[in-house]
């Protein structure tokens, strides 16, 4: 039965995390984005939030709530309309939360979920993206080889947020044809993690550089044991999860044009006035419509358990065209002032950029 | 809960729309190269395909909401390329006009010509998206207006027995002086000067009128309100715009259908060449082709779920103004720009008459034009956002 009805529960989640993105997010943005780093007291406020241990269940410390895509569709949109940065920041865990969640043994939810049940922040990245040019998930050259009971992983990995002070990652890595993800402890033997040299969008997010030789892992830190995981189905939690944050900023860039538009005088009028500004915004307000319907479709499919790859992918690809106009045009309308740094609609450009390429800071 | 999945019941349902739509393409290319012939009411094949009243009847209360699943019955319809099999003639209260009609008239007036087919007559050879602008004149004169005028594009003009004309009582009133006025076919001074050739929708007739002293009576006024208040808008004005906002989601399921028409036409041949899109293949190991084929499908999709979501919140009882124009612009975005794509996809052949894939592009090509253009839609979406008027932003 098609509805485009949120629970009531979503819908007091969406508004409360406006609030939160309008007050707590909104103005640091611009701060945070020059300072290249990301403030404890956001990280512990938004942690006090309770997004990442919603799911938990209770038996390991959280909330025991409903295990949502669809809700974590809705919260992304809404913390990106605060700021990508801060947003990916505070759900920097869900990559690794949601996919044990969905995928992890028994033990390995005992072992690793109670570590995010806490009253402070705590971190796990997971890493996917590689060093080489033109990378994708179907081309990994991270491998994971079988010895005795036990795995061996090779290879590099990039980007990967909060790797600095993350204690496990989440490293998915290919065996022949197959792709697994590992769960390996930061202070694992042949493991090095070294900072990053700095991103063009979602700059005050701390990545790091992994650089696996050889490391040796148990066989129990193959997620899901020997059933392994639905690969399918973690990439397309971390495509629409993407997708989801740049809706979020899609949103604010048009709000904001909205309102300068209707400021800026040109010619002796306000230049929203102008049809060549007026249809800008027009298109740029149906792209967040459009784009919002595709993710939910996408994170709809996946709270279904259904195969959600062709609408993830095609979320994906629409948002990854539609956000980068519309971030893009936002800019265009404040001419000289969208360029220059006091503003954000380059900050916003450059969020937008980064959300559509990676696949996974944040995760549905 | 939000949910996009559609119910075994449903999904019969449109697999039978489709297949009778489908039965009707065997008619398809005579009727593009017999342009003003008219359909037979019915044909032969309609007898196998249960109608579509009777489909609905078998659905359940707590189902998809009727318009939301309408739209979906449009896509599953109009996505296929045949001529309807059935309705051709007496398809009383479908017209265009039977919606104004339903919109603005009095009880007594949607009783007494509710049954009929109307068309609806607005456009003018000087006057089409600005309608404030039209010069055709209803002139008072004892129990009878008096109507002069010329007007084009009627849909169904040549079908409809009756016809909702507007015209304005006072040329110095702006909208307010425009007001709607049924007129029956047969009344003297009103003729049909010609059925229009068209690019595409060959099998929708389009008539140009001319009213020279057409006199009908006083009470063929629709809602009966003979003010024109010099003030901005009027109420009855608004009432027949309103009338766009319920039938915006429809012409944009049609430009919707198209697109995905052409798609699956595509993608169906492509497959047979051994080209079709692997899900999980990244975006740099596609071709160019795949990536054109995704970009293709992302686009129709997210047309649709904009048609869907606008008559979702029709089901609701919500205001859905915005939602029907955002709806109508994608509408029209992807009924020209997904057969176009699709053609350039399969190369030369798909000009050739063999195919009906060019007939895709031909029939979408409209739903960018008709009931709004996507500029139009724009300015209207502007408006909204912007909190401007129709004089702010013109």
């Amino acid at each position: 039965m098609i509805s485009f009805q949120p629970t009531e529960e979503q819908a007091l989640i969406a508004d409360s995390l406006d609030a939160f993105a309008r007050d707590v997010l909104r103005p640091r943005a611009r701060a945070v984005d020059e300072a290249g780093a990301i403030p404890d007291d956001i990280l512990q406020q938004g942690w006090e939030l309770g997004l990442i241990g919603a799911a938990i269940p209770e038996a390991y410390g959280g909330s025991g709530g409903e295990r949502s895509p669809m809700t974590g569709a809705i919260v992304l949109e809404r913390l990106g309309t605060g700021c990508a940065s801060l947003g990916s920041a505070i759900m920097a865990a869900s990559g690794f939360v949601n996919a044990l969640l969905d995928f992890g043994t028994d033990e390995q939810k005992r072992e690793y979920l109670p570590l995010f049940t806490g009253a402070a922040p705590h971190f796990a990245g997971l890493a996917l993206q590689e060093p080489q040019w033109g990378f994708g998930p179907d081309a990994l050259r991270t491998t994971a080889e079988r010895r005795g009971k036990g795995w061996v992983l090779s290879g590099a990995k990039r980007l990967v947020p909060f790797g600095d002070r993350s204690s496990h990652f989440l490293v998915v890595a290919r065996r022949d044809e197959r792709i697994d993800a590992f769960i390996v402890p930061r202070d694992t033997k042949g493991l090095s993690v070294a900072p990053e040299s700095g991103t063009m969008g979602l700059k005050p997010l701390p990545t790091a550089r992994l650089d696996l030789d050889r490391v040796e892992l148990p066989g129990a830190a193959r997620l899901g044991g020997e059933a392994g995981i639905d690969t399918a189905r973690l990439l397309n939690l971390l495509r629409v999860g993407s997708a989801a944050l740049a809706v979020g900023i899609s949103r604010i860039v048009t709000d904001t044009a909205i309102l300068y538009a209707r400021e800026r005088i040109a010619f002796g009028e306000a230049i929203g006035k102008k049809q060549a500004i007026a249809f800008m915004l027009a298109d740029m307000h149906i792209e967040c419509d459009a784009m919002r319907l595709m993710v939910w479709k996408a994170a709809s499919q996946l709270e279904q358990g259904m195969d959600a790859t062709k609408a993830s992918v095609l979320a994906q690809d629409y948002v990854r065209r539609r956000a980068m106009k519309v971030a893009d045009d936002g800019l265009q309308i404040f001419g000289g002032h969208g360029f220059i740094r006091d503003l954000p609609l380059e900050m916003w450009l450059r969020n937008t950029r980064a959300v559509t390429l990676l696949d996974g800071p944040v995760a549905i | 809960m939000i949910d996009f999945r559609i119910s075994e019941t449903d999904q019969r349902i449109l697999d039978q729309v489709a297949a009778e739509a489908k039965a009707g393409e065997k008619y398809a290319r005579h009727y593009e190269d017999h342009e003003h012939e008219a359909l037979p009411d019915s044909f032969p094949e309609a007898a196998v395909f249960t109608p579509l009243p009777k489909l609905l009847a078998g659905r359940a209360k707590d189902d998809t909401p009727a318009a939301t699943f309408q739209m979906l019955v449009s896509f599953a319809r109009q996505a296929q390329n045949g001529v309807p099999l059935r309705g051709n003639v007496s398809r009383g209260g479908a017209g265009l006009g039977n919606a104004a009609l339903r919109a603005a008239g009095t009880k007594e007036q949607i009783e007494k010509w509710g049954g009929l087919t109307l068309a609806m007559s607005i456009t003018e050879p000087g006057a089409g998206s600005d309608t404030k602008a039209i010069q055709t004149t209803a002139r008072l004169d004892g129990e009878e207006w008096v109507l002069n005028g010329d007007k084009i594009f009627v849909t169904t003009g040549i079908r409809a027995e009756g016809v909702v004309v507007w015209a304005t009582i006072d040329k110095n009133a702006g909208r307010a002086g425009i007001k709607s006025f049924l007129v029956m076919k047969g009344t003297p001074g009103f003729d049909i000067v010609r059925q229009e050739k068209k690019l595409g929708i060959r099998t929708s007739d389009t008539a140009a009128y001319a009213f020279r002293d057409c006199r009908i009576p006083r009470e063929n006024l629709l809602g009966g309100d003979e003010s024109a208040p010099r003030e901005k808008g009027s109420a009855s004005y608004r009432g027949v715009m309103k009338t766009f906002n319920m039938t915006r989601p429809g012409v944009a399921s049609g430009g919707v259908a198209k697109a995905l028409g052409a798609l699956r036409f595509a993608e169906a041949a492509l497959a047979d060449q051994g080209l079709a899109v692997d899900w999980h293949a990244d975006f740099h190991r596609r071709s160019a082709a795949q990536q054109k084929l995704i970009e293709m499908e992302a686009d129709a999709e997210a047309a649709a779920l904009t048609v869907l979501y606008a008559a979702w919140l029709a089901d609701q009882g919500r205001s859905n103004n915005l939602e029907a124009s955002v709806c109508k612009a994608k509408g029209g975005e992807v009924c020209r720009t997904v057969p176009q794509r699709a053609m350039e996809l399969l190369g030369a052949m798909s000009i050739s008459h063999d195919h009906l894939v060019e007939k895709y592009l031909r029939d979408g090509r409209i739903s960018d034009i008709y009931e709004g253009t996507g500029q139009i839609q724009r300015l209207i979406i502007a408006r909204s956002i912007l909190d401007y008027s129709s004089e702010e932003l013109t």
